[in-house]
């Protein structure tokens, strides 16, 4: 089976369609399952009492912000490459998703931030680089949108979104470099979580749960988009018929 | 087909004289070279008039209001960078003048700083002696502009390129840009604090080092692939 036929826009509408919902609805599903375990089974943080719990929120939130902008510039580079029409859809639409992951992050860190250091927003190294994030993708999709030509804003955007990419490994080891008031990682690949077992599984299933909905929506913004640029060659066809 | 034959003028001199010709456009109409440096100027005379006149607070605050003044200079004439060579087709030509972009982009971006960075080193320690910055700070300052200037020149060639004739150029140029310019300002303004309270400024300056050698390589490549995608 040839999956690069689905690289055409005109075969991969009708693909998306179908996958939708799959993804969708298993999102909320884990969403759900997550929330369960982050609200009700999930046993009081000792230092940090009911407050904590927003972590589980939090911390998927701030991973996708950073995961969403990669992919979306990995999707920009092969645009540039290849010139494909599909790979800047996707980036494209990749945006919106990634800023409102980075927002939520933010807003989600004020309200932990507020009880647990008695402040809304600290200017630490972590805060601030995430900050930078946000006006990043918002760059992104001014400058797509700032332009009337489809073709040159794809691939001006795209040319920013790889420049933009060097700020992600700053987020990530800011609190490394820095050690600053945000707390280190609590979860890696290498080492043993410093944290309960069923917390760990809360945000894994929260992140699980966010990546589907994730490409749940970016696949409903590829179908709306080309709708909105193949339009005039299905009337075409149309027409033809 | 041998197109070293065609070529009667060297690289090296086509270089020349597109920074030449980028500098001496700007000295026929030296107001506006001027109207930046007195932009530096009054945005940074704004904060003690708004602020008071606490000489501890304004030394305190004086690094970092020299760096965001000076950020937004640079970025105020980053527009003048390929604009106008855009609008009358010179860039046309000189993208298909069978020279390296790349280089043409280095030239101009280098005219850029002569005309925007440098001024802003030779003037920003006069306005650092209104905020009382001591001789080693001012020392400090000049340096962390010489080495942090051409990488915001560097950077602004990106936004410049990437928003060549497009609607609400300026602030879009501002929105692209600014977030870039974080790293810059955080270590420039950190040299000159950092030798404030007494520790050595090597560690910010080495950064903004750092940053000049990153950004040589690779802004220069981004702008001339913007540049390419504005054109055609």
């Amino acid at each position: 089976m040839n999956f690069l036929k689905y690289s055409s826009p005109q075969t991969f509408y009708p693909l998306a369609g179908k996958l939708i919902p799959w993804f969708a609805i298993s999102a909320a599903l884990l969403i759900l399952y997550g929330l369960y375990i982050g609200l009700l089974i999930a046993p009081t943080d000792f230092q940090q009492g009911e407050g904590y719990r927003i972590i589980f929120v939090h911390v998927p939130a701030a991973w996708f912000s950073m995961f969403l902008y990669v992919i979306m510039a990995a999707y920009a580079a092969l645009g540039l490459a290849l010139n494909a029409r599909l790979s800047y859809m996707m980036a494209s639409s990749i945006a919106p998703t990634g800023a409102m992951f980075t927002f939520v992050a933010l807003v989600t860190g004020a309200f932990w931030g507020k009880p647990m250091w008695g402040a809304w927003w600290v200017w630490d190294a972590r805060l601030t680089s995430e900050l930078i994030l946000l006006f990043l993708y918002i760059g992104y999709m001014s400058l797509q949108a700032s332009i009337d030509d489809k073709h040159r804003a794809d691939r001006a955007s795209a040319v920013l979104a790889i420049v933009g990419v060097i700020n992600v490994p700053i987020i990530y080891f800011s609190v490394k470099w820095w050690n600053t008031l945000h707390q280190g990682a609590s979860v890696s690949l290498t080492k043993s979580p410093t944290m309960a077992a069923i917390m760990l599984k809360g945000m894994l299933v929260m992140a699980i749960g966010f990546w589907l909905y994730s490409i749940a929506v970016i696949l409903l913004r590829v179908r709306r988009e080309i709708e909105d640029r193949e339009r005039s060659v299905a009337l075409l066809q149309e027409f033809k018929e | 087909m041998n197109t070293q034959s065609h070529n009667s003028i060297s690289t090296f001199s086509v270089l020349l004289r597109v920074f030449q010709r980028d500098i001496r456009l700007a000295w026929r109409r030296r107001s506006d070279i001027v109207s930046v440096i007195f932009f530096f100027i009054i945005a940074a005379s704004l904060f003690p008039l708004g602020l008071g006149a606490d000489p501890k607070l304004l030394h305190a605050i004086a690094p970092s209001v020299l760096w965001v003044c000076a950020l937004l200079s640079c970025m105020l004439s980053l527009p003048r960078m390929f604009a106008a060579d855009y609008s009358d087709g010179t860039l046309e030509q000189l993208i298909m003048s069978n020279q390296p972009t790349l280089l043409i982009v280095l030239m101009k971006t280098l005219a850029h700083w002569v005309l925007s960075g440098l001024p802003l080193i030779l003037i920003a320690p006069l306005i650092g002696l209104q905020f009382n910055l001591s001789a080693v700070e001012l020392k400090v300052l000049a340096q962390a502009l010489l080495l942090g200037t051409p990488t915001l020149s560097l950077i602004g060639s990106i936004g410049s390129t990437l928003t060549l004739g497009v609607r609400g150029g300026g602030v879009l140029i501002a929105l692209l840009i600014l977030p870039l310019y974080i790293p810059v300002l955080v270590f420039g303004a950190g040299a000159v604090n950092a030798v404030a309270i007494g520790i050595s400024a090597s560690g910010g300056l080495a950064l903004l080092g750092a940053m000049l050698a990153v950004s040589l390589v690779f802004a220069p490549l981004a702008a001339s692939m913007a540049l390419k995608i504005a054109i055609e």
